[in-house]
């Protein structure tokens, strides 16, 4: 297949106007002894229905849709409305550039100017951007801004962030000479306060919190923001399950400073892990500090509204090495899904997506809780992710689950050695009340047996 | 253009509208689960609309926005090639959507399969050794090629404090070099426009762990001595970063990893005809040769017997440096574009990205001042130089393109030349939108002498007229409010 | 167009001595290369500056530049009305766009910046390079 648009007599005439006899002959600037001066060895080129063909058998090798799926842990099943695939795959939005020409990109520019409107209403706080790679990146982002802001140094990131989001962040910060602590928890799955207090001081940066955390456990936003100001630190708030923000009280009415974290439940795809969206927002005063693109509003020259990126004085392309942050593009078509998809979900759309969440899921941790041998592993309120503990090893259970096609949720022991009979179950609006007593009864089967 | 100024959505929402439901809740009902978590009050001045408002809401503003599927986007550096559709087809297969990345690796056989089948098209059109998709964008790739690199000398046990970046690069080299803990030092590029051995020579020490170059450069001209550059960093014990943003002008013709190269970051939406989706999902994955192996995010895809598994056994790695394994649907469509076009295909699209950008270059070499004359390869810089004696600058000469339906070129940069108009055509677009630049070009040229005023007050005929971007910096309004 | 009581700097900012105490900014070509100025990140009274040390930052929309101080000495005063109207910087950038004020430390370092005619050749250089 080729997407060239010359007609033979096209490129005689180019090459005529030009002064050269054929194309090779604009490739003298490059030395004989680097050209490649061989065919490359890639399989020959294949014609749509033999790339139809191609991917439908890797298609088929993924097995997914036969599985009755209880995985989260940063990656949540939701439902996408219909109109979500349909607009967003408009043309317009899909293949333009990043609107540096405003005149010509007010589409892209006032999608996410009403993006970045929502997930201030969602997150209570002032000023969100347009979007970043990822909840993981983005978390790294914000504990180097708030460096950046107070200069500290020691940073408080809890066990019950996810862990490949503390993982990001050792990456990311580890030529930077941060003091990155980590934070136990206790009994009810949250952060535990008294070793938090054990480590706060006023040399604290940042004190970071997930909630819903990684087990599901809904923190205590309010209580953790004012002990880090109290030491003069930040309050960094993480979302992983952005679905959550449509029921619980929003982290900037909790003393957020930075709020951050992942919007894929908004519209996007599994995707087997990407593209998703980041997404981070502030309060008013940090916004010197603050990463990445922002669209603002403005007038034209006869006074009409238009927005146009601003503020780009923080960013790469012009601050060069002393930029706030070296990223370059945000994720303007996933952002372009989210706005689309919380427009047509709307206050009540949201209210009753989120009420949903919480019901189904604590209704299925009923039902485990119920079984011999099963255990609600913490004693914290959960949102639509929970912990259980059995009697046998998570893999004892997952196994005979999986030949019965049902995947019952994530072992802990990788990253929690300390819960290896636990795992991570995770139950979105998604999934109907029958199959959620079937999971039940299949469980249930598995540990008699 | 004769379009209705789109309001806000938040402007035409308004109480008790009905937009999308989900069904009945079906499992019993407990109210008292709310009794003691922090819920939220209302959702203030959240939109309520219905789904055929936000149908045509999102429609007309798609309409105000220019896009390769309208025209010509010869943006500099951007490579705005066409996006194929059936590349869009393939990655919207269910069992590609709709896949965890927490599955078990046997039942996913498909998508690592696909990801492992991508490293080995691009190590072959590269010539580098492995890659890893973790980085989302260009700008997140270079920053784990310098990662890379400081994790190689400081297991050599030497991290050093300086890497060397041509004035001509993109400000994201800098900026990624400053993120790892390094130093940033100029190099200076000599009238050719390319980097000065000299210069290169006289900062290359022990202390400096890579040089960072972009080949072709942003000029679009050819570092011809690219092995030898290569060579005076190897012998000092650096290593050399390459910028692969420019890819298209080589693909088939010359390979970075022939050329000295240890690292590369490549972007798919680029090269690689991926979308570019008005900024962003694209993906920036990182090519190394054997030397930074070891030290590759994890996790990585292992071959045993055709069976694929994610393997984090790598003491040496830099760690993860994103969630999961990188924008896995952007690969997809990577890897449809690479398998449609086959080796003859690829090696045309960069010859003809390259003879299409000359074209625009020899029509335009009169009009239009070209600091540099080397020969250059897919993309050329002009400058508002001659305009510049009418008044006329580069941003004029923009915003009068957008009256003329054509999209303008990359504005000032590089920023060693004043006034810049970086211009890539690629290699899809025809003669005849190559002819409507380079008319529309000739006429602001024309205008420049004889009516500069309808240049400075351009644009006339567009969505909106010129925007007041200092107003937007001075007084920021970063959101509605009611 | 350029005062002559001022000295200058390749780098295009100017100094005012009057005594032991000194004025700071920058020239007129400068605001103009920079375009609209929207922040301006000032130091501090009692920082100590060298010569050629950055002292702060000029934003515009689409650039920024660092502003490094002619001489050394003691930061006295910094225009504060610059916070809150960034565009002074453009409309008089040779008085009300004043950035610092210090207290001179060596008065020989004014040796090695130009007068005002010399700024100005030197300006015309810069114009012929392009």
């Amino acid at each position: 297949m080729s997407y060239i648009s010359l007609s033979p007599k096209d490129k005689k005439e180019m090459l005529k106007l030009i002064g050269v006899s054929s194309p090779q002959e604009l490739f003298d600037s490059i030395p004989d002894d680097i050209k490649l001066n061989r065919e490359l060895k890639i399989p020959k080129a294949k014609t749509e229905p033999e790339i139809i063909e191609y991917f439908n058998q890797k298609a088929h090798k993924n097995k997914n849709s036969e599985y009755l799926s209880f995985q989260g842990a940063g990656a949540y099943p939701h439902f996408i409305p219909a109109a979500v695939d349909y607009l967003s795959s408009r043309g317009e939005f899909v293949s333009p550039y990043t609107p540096y020409q405003a005149e010509v990109s007010q589409g892209t520019l006032q999608v996410i100017f009403e993006f970045q409107t929502l997930m201030c209403q969602l997150t209570g706080m002032e000023i969100s951007n347009a979007s970043l790679y990822d909840g993981a990146s983005g978390t790294a982002e914000a504990v180097l801004m708030a460096n950046r802001i107070n200069r500290k140094s020691k940073v408080l990131i809890p066990k019950t962030l996810h862990p490949h989001y503390r993982e990001v962040i050792q990456t990311y910060t580890k030529n930077l000479g941060l003091d990155i602590q980590e934070i136990k928890y206790d009994e009810s799955g949250q952060i535990n306060l008294e070793d938090l207090k054990k480590h706060l001081d006023e040399g604290t940066c940042a004190v970071l919190c997930q909630s819903p955390n990684y087990f599901g456990v809904i923190e205590n936003a309010d209580k953790i923001s004012s002990l880090a100001h109290e030491n003069k630190a930040l309050s960094v708030v993480v979302v992983t399950e952005a679905s959550s923000l449509g029921l619980l009280k929003p982290p900037g009415e909790q003393g957020a400073d930075i709020v951050t974290g992942e919007a894929q439940s908004f519209g996007i795809p599994l995707s087997f892990g990407g593209p998703y969206l980041g997404f981070m927002a502030c309060q008013k005063e940090f916004l010197r500090q603050f990463p990445g693109r922002i669209s603002g509003e403005t007038q034209d020259v006869d006074g009409n509204q238009g927005f146009v990126l601003t503020l780009s004085t923080r960013e790469q392309h012009i601050r060069r090495e002393r930029a706030t942050s070296n990223i370059c593009t945000n994720q303007a078509l996933c952002a372009l899904r989210a706005t689309i998809f919380l427009e047509l979900l709307g206050k009540n759309g949201l209210k009753q997506w989120s009420w949903q969440n919480l019901q189904k899921a604590n209704y299925a941790l009923g039902l485990l809780k119920n079984i011999k041998g099963v255990k609600s592993r913490f004693s914290g309120k959960i949102y639509n992710e929970f912990v259980v503990q059995t009697d046998k090893d998570w893999e004892e259970i997952e196994k005979p689950l999986m030949k019965k096609k049902i995947i019952p949720g994530i072992s802990l022991k990788k990253y929690y050695p300390e819960l290896k009979n636990c795992g991570l179950v995770c139950v979105t609006e998604v999934t109907q009340k029958k199959d959620l007593d079937r999971f039940a009864e299949q469980f249930k089967g598995i540990l008699s047996a | 253009m004769n379009l209705i100024r789109e309001r806000l959505i938040f402007e035409v929402s308004d109480e008790g509208k009905k937009g999308f439901i989900f069904p009945e809740l079906d499992v019993p009902e407990n109210k008292n689960l709310t009794d003691s978590i922090p819920v939220r009050e209302d959702i203030k001045d959240f939109p309520q609309v219905s789904e055929v408002e936000v149908v045509r809401h999102f429609t007309r503003l798609s309409q105000a926005n220019y896009c390769i599927d309208k025209g010509i986007y010869p943006l500099g550096s951007c490579t705005m090639k066409y996006n194929p559709k059936i590349n869009e087809k393939v990655a919207q297969f269910k069992n590609f959507v709709s896949a965890h990345p927490h599955l078990d690796p046997k039942i996913c056989q498909g998508s690592l399969e696909i990801l492992n089948e991508l490293e080995d098209r691009l190590t072959e059109i590269t010539g580098m050794k492995a890659f890893t998709f973790q980085p989302s964008a260009g700008a997140q790739g270079e920053l784990v090629g310098m990662m890379l690199i400081r994790a190689c000398l400081e297991d050599r046990g030497d991290p050093r404090k300086f890497v060397l970046i041509p004035d001509s690069a993109h400000g994201t080299n800098p900026s990624s070099a400053h993120i790892c803990g390094y130093k940033v030092k100029e190099i200076k590029s000599n009238e050719s426009g390319t980097v000065d051995l000299e210069d290169l020579r006289k900062n290359m020490n022990q202390d400096v762990a890579a040089v960072m170059i972009t080949n072709p450069n942003t000029l679009g001209i050819f570092e011809c001595q690219i092995k030898e550059t290569a060579e005076i960093v190897h012998s000092q014990g650096g290593l050399v970063y390459m910028d692969g943003a420019n890819m298209n002008a080589l693909m088939g013709i010359c390979r970075p990893g022939d050329m000295g190269v240890d690292v590369i970051h490549l972007n798919l939406h680029k090269t690689f005809s991926t979308p570019h989706g008005g900024g962003g999902p694209g993906a920036g994955p990182v090519g190394v040769q054997q030397v930074l192996q070891p030290f590759l995010p994890v996790p990585r895809i292992k071959q045993k017997g055709g069976h694929f598994s994610l393997d984090e056994n790598y003491p040496k790695s830099i760690g993860r440096v994103q969630g999961f394994y990188g924008h896995f649907l952007v690969a997809v469509k990577a890897l449809a574009y690479i398998l449609s076009l086959g080796p003859d295909g690829i090696k045309e699209a960069s010859e003809t990205a390259v003879l299409n950008s000359n074209y625009i270059r020899k029509s335009l070499e009169k009009e239009y001042h070209l600091k540099y004359k080397a020969p250059t390869l897919h993309e050329c810089v002009f400058s508002d130089k001659y305009q510049k004696k009418h008044n006329i600058s580069n941003i004029d000469i923009a915003k009068r393109l957008i009256d003329l339906k054509v999209h303008p070129p990359t504005m000032s940069f590089p920023l060693i030349v004043h006034g810049a108009l970086m211009t890539e055509p690629t290699e899809t677009e025809s003669k005849a939108d190559l002819d409507l630049f380079i008319d529309a070009m000739k006429q602001i040229d024309k205008e420049s002498k004889e009516n500069p005023d309808v240049l400075k007050s351009a644009p006339h005929e567009s969505y909106v007229r010129r925007l007041d971007e200092t107003k937007a910096a001075r007084e920021p309004k970063l959101r509605w409010k009611s | 167009m350029y005062p002559e009581d001022f000295r200058y700097t390749k780098d295009h900012e100017w100094v005012k001595v009057e005594g032991d105490k000194a004025t700071v900014g920058i020239t007129d070509f400068a605001q103009n290369q920079l375009g609209d100025v929207v922040f301006v990140e000032l130091p501090a009274p009692g920082d100590e500056l060298e010569a050629h040390q950055t002292l702060g930052v000029v934003e515009s929309v689409k650039a920024v530049s660092d502003v490094y101080s002619p001489i050394s000495g003691e930061v006295t005063e910094v225009n504060e009305g610059l916070n809150d109207d960034p565009e002074i910087l453009n409309q008089d950038p040779h008085k009300k766009g004043w950035i610092i004020k210090i207290k001179v430390k060596d008065e020989s370092e004014l040796e090695d910046l130009m007068t005002a005619s010399e700024y100005e050749k030197y300006l015309e250089g810069l114009d012929e390079e392009e």
